[in-house]
């Protein structure tokens, strides 16, 4: 029996490539893709080529089940489980494709048309601020390492029966002195910081925090891809600004109005004391709904993007996510006064299918 | 194939299945590896089917879940004459056993079970055919014309009607009254003594009512099909404009539709009747008392249950168990359903020894849909914990919603039947006079998936090359949908628009 699958599965994997590009649009959306294994390889949940069929839209009609449990007991996960019917039905079809997150921003930035990016002018300087780390023979008596040099010392003496147990009086020579010395650490040519911010008020709901999360998924792909080392620091904001692990991100569900200064102040803040700008490529992506809370904060904010953010930032994103609640006003007051930046980029993400091109927007810069 | 330990334990195996009386196919055992199993598994059980990337996408689903250990096949069985098994090379004594004592319930399940009575029982060489038709039309059209052709088929491959094989179709009965030149029939009258009387005999509201009838009728009978069809396929093959080429590949993969259908129709009895007899045969007959504790690991493995869905061989089997326990106690009919104590009715006993015989009778005459129909009862449901679970909004979870027996029958037979999957029929193939294809969904409660029933109605746009039309009802509305071909040189659109 000869294995004639071969042709076929070849084929196969030749349409999953193809696949992954062409329909990248609609793959984005899909939360499913943000799900980290070990170092840097991602299960990905690829949705086989699905024939399309007449079907029923079954995806949340729910079905038969069998075993314990009071009436409203859980018994899957909305978006994964339930898909599966009372044993006679397929089941959604999910097929795991094990690519590296560095393809998938690779094939990303193809998708996207994605510039690299640039790196600046002053990146280029590589600093060599040292440790005294190091152990030299020779040096400045200043800088002598009194144990080592003991050491040595005794270490001679003993091999060449000179040391004396009763009366043991070590005297260090030339030669069996050291000395601390500085070693030169080279730092990582480019250190990268990027900083997401998010509007967590009542008016952000989770469909918005849903486009959040995808999109800055993809950016830290994307960013990740271009540099090796990068920070990642996160910042949630309603009227006061706090910073926040990852995870705490992408849950957190607070309320109350929106004052985005206290999140732009922060942000200056952590810049400032952590990740000196002359040091550092800084990114900066907030997201919103753009009802900020009186327009006197909303000048504010312009004035210390003005003033401090833009002059020495890489790059600021404003992704504004649309809510059946807020105005939006923030957006078109950073275009009115700011528009001309060419490092701040503003975008409009309705609804999760702009998230592919919110993320072309921001990121086509290529700075 | 097998070594000489396992012939023993074939032979053994099929002499205890006939004991039992099970009526099967000869079956010829391979013993294969993983790897091939698991291309087998890809081609469903045939060594020799047409090429198309969908088989390597099953490969790469079952390769990659075997060798992460998310699950493995043991065995494989195909409907064909002779039954051709796989079994797993490297399985243990007792796995191949159980495996062994499962494939004769299989097999014995095709050949009488009376779905599967119209399926090709040579359906082994009738695949190998197709691979070699279509790599010849590989040859001499192309891979990619080939493949997009497949690939088109392949979304309809569905619409065939699951019932159309036993359908015994009368032959039209020629009437007696003649027709006149134009199809009419002549209106009859009656014979009126009198003139006077004549409005009276046949009033002329009666005559104009019949004039009409006659009209319609006329206007019915140019209609083409005469009646809806549910086999959209053999209307395609009939009537598209295909190449004769297109036309056998619809037409091949229309049969193996044909062969696949049975399976999907009798899924639960069919698992639930394999996993009864190998727990029957090789605990009564077959198991030592060194292998009953791996026996029961492998079986209870079989059976067990996610949460929140159904086990075919679990409910299969103890609906099995549960009918021949009912006919045995003769725990039905009048007398026992109208009983009212609860004591009375746990510990009914009639010593009817029925169930045996009802149980081989079951799997002869019954479907899915029919078996749950018939023998699902409230008591069972209760027994074994079915419920029914939905889609919570405020959670994102699926819940169990209900215990209620009726609900939870409604759903599953819901779920059964046409194998899940919408009725759709065509209409018209000659829709407005214009030679367009207009098609409807037979609602029943649950709307179509509109983005894949928008994309399957382009691909038979691309078949039937004139425009074609779906209704059906969305939010309670009827509505068409009409793939065309849009404007020159542009892609298939979709319209659509209410009716009413």
């Amino acid at each position: 029996m000869s294995l004639r699958i071969e042709q076929d599965w070849g084929r196969f994997r030749e349409i999953v490539r193809g696949k992954i590009k062409q329909n990248l649009r609609r793959y984005i959306v899909r939360s499913e893709l943000i799900g980290k294994k070990g170092k840097d390889l991602v299960s990905i949940p690829v949705p086989q080529i699905e024939i399309p069929h007449f079907v029923h839209a079954l995806e949340r009609s729910g079905g038969v089940g069998q075993g314990d449990g009071d009436l409203g007991t859980p018994v899957g996960i909305g978006e994964h489980e339930g898909d599966r019917h009372a044993g006679n039905q397929p089941g959604e079809h999910i097929l795991e494709v094990e690519i590296t997150l560095e393809e998938l921003a690779r094939i990303l930035g193809e998708e996207l048309e994605l510039p690299n990016i640039e790196p600046r002018g002053k990146k280029n300087i590589k600093s060599f601020s040292g440790k005294y780390s190091d152990i030299h023979t020779a040096g400045p008596e200043s800088l002598r390492h009194a144990k080592r040099t003991f050491k040595e010392a005794l270490k001679r003496q003993i091999i060449s029966g000179s040391y004396d147990n009763v009366d043991p009086v070590i005297i260090p020579v030339t030669e069996d002195k050291r000395y601390k010395a500085r070693e030169p650490v080279e730092q990582p040519a480019f250190n990268t910081v990027v900083i997401y911010m998010m509007d967590v008020s009542g008016s952000m709901g989770s469909e918005q925090k849903e486009i959040v999360r995808v999109e800055s998924f993809w950016i830290d792909s994307w960013l990740r891809y271009q540099y090796k080392d990068i920070e990642t620091k996160y910042i949630v904001h309603d009227a006061v600004a706090r910073e926040v692990d990852r995870d705490t991100f992408f849950r957190v569900r607070e309320s109350g109005g929106t004052i985005i200064s206290s999140a732009y102040k922060l942000f200056r803040k952590i810049i400032d004391e952590r990740y000196p700008h002359e040091e550092w490529n800084v990114y900066a992506f907030h997201f919103s709904d753009g009802d900020n809370w009186s327009r006197d904060d909303t000048h504010e904010c312009i004035e210390i993007l003005e003033e401090s953010l833009l002059s020495w930032i890489n790059l600021f994103c404003y992704g504004q996510v649309e809510s059946p609640y807020g105005s939006g006003q923030f957006y078109y007051d950073l275009e009115d006064h700011l528009g001309e930046k060419e490092n701040l980029v503003l975008s409009k993400i309705p609804n999760k299918d702009a998230v592919y091109d919110s993320i072309k927007k921001f990121l086509a810069k290529g700075r | 194939m097998a070594s000489t330990d396992l012939k023993q334990h074939i032979e053994e195996i099929e002499k205890r299945a006939h004991e039992y009386e099970l009526d099967f196919f000869d079956v010829v055992f391979e013993v294969i590896d993983f790897e091939e199993m698991n291309m087998l598994a890809s081609y469903s059980g045939f060594p020799v089917r047409y090429t198309h990337w969908r088989f390597g996408m099953e490969y790469e689903k079952i390769s990659k879940s075997y060798s992460y250990g998310l699950h493995k096949i043991y065995e494989m069985v195909i409907n064909n004459d002779p039954a051709y098994a796989y079994l797993l090379k490297g399985n243990t004594d007792i796995d191949q056993k159980l495996v062994i004592a499962h494939v004769y319930a299989h097999s014995d399940f095709f050949k009488n079970n009376f779905w599967f009575s119209v399926t090709n029982r040579k359906m082994l060489n009738e695949m190998a055919n197709h691979a070699v038709k279509i790599s010849r039309y590989i040859d001499k059209y192309g891979y990619e014309e080939v493949e997009g052709f497949v690939d088109i088929c392949l979304s309809i491959e569905d619409l065939i009607d699951i019932h159309s094989p036993f359908i015994k179709r009368q032959f039209a009965v020629k009437s007696f009254l003649e027709e006149d030149e134009d199809g009419r029939k002549p209106i009859s009258k009656l014979r009126s003594p009198n003139e006077y009387l004549e409005d009276y005999i046949n009033p002329p509201d009666f005559i104009e009512w019949q004039r009409k009838k006659s009209e319609d009728e006329k206007i019915k009978k140019e209609k083409f099909p005469e009646s809806p069809k549910r086999d959209v396929l053999f209307f395609l093959v009939e009537n598209a404009e295909l190449e004769e080429w297109q036309r056998d590949v619809l037409s091949m993969i229309r049969e193996e539709s044909y062969y696949y259908a049975p399976q999907m129709q009798t899924r639960i009895m069919n698992e639930g009747w394999a996993a009864y007899w190998h727990s029957k045969i090789l605990t009564e007959k077959i198991v030592t008392d060194t292998e009953i504790i791996d026996y029961a690991d492998h079986h209870a493995g079989t059976l067990a249950g996610r949460a929140g869905s159904i086990n075919p061989y679990k409910l299969g089997m103890e609906l099995f168990r549960d009918i021949e326990d009912r006919w045995n106690k003769g725990k039905f009919g009048k007398e026992y359903e109208e009983c009212n104590d609860i004591e009375a009715k746990r510990k009914w006993e009639v010593k009817l020894g029925l169930g045996r015989d009802k149980i081989f009778e079951v799997r002869r005459l019954y479907n899915d849909v029919t078996f749950i129909d018939e023998f699902l009862t409230e008591d069972f449901c209760r027994e074994h914990k079915l419920f029914t679970y939905a889609y919570n909004r405020s959670t994102n979870m699926y819940e169990i919603e209900s215990r209620d027996f009726k609900k939870i029958k409604e759903k599953l037979l819901f779920l059964l039947t046409n194998c899940g999957r919408p009725i759709i029929e065509v209409i018209d193939g000659n829709y407005m006079n214009r030679g367009e294809l207009y098609l409807a969904h037979k609602h029943e409660g649950v709307e179509l998936k509109l983005d894949w029933a928008k994309d399957v109605l382009k691909h038979m746009f691309k078949l039937w090359r004139r425009p074609v039309h779906l209704e059906t009802v969305i939010d309670g509305k009827v509505r068409v949908f009409t793939a065309d071909g849009g404007k020159k040189g542009k892609e298939v659109e979709i319209e659509s628009f209410l009716v009413r």
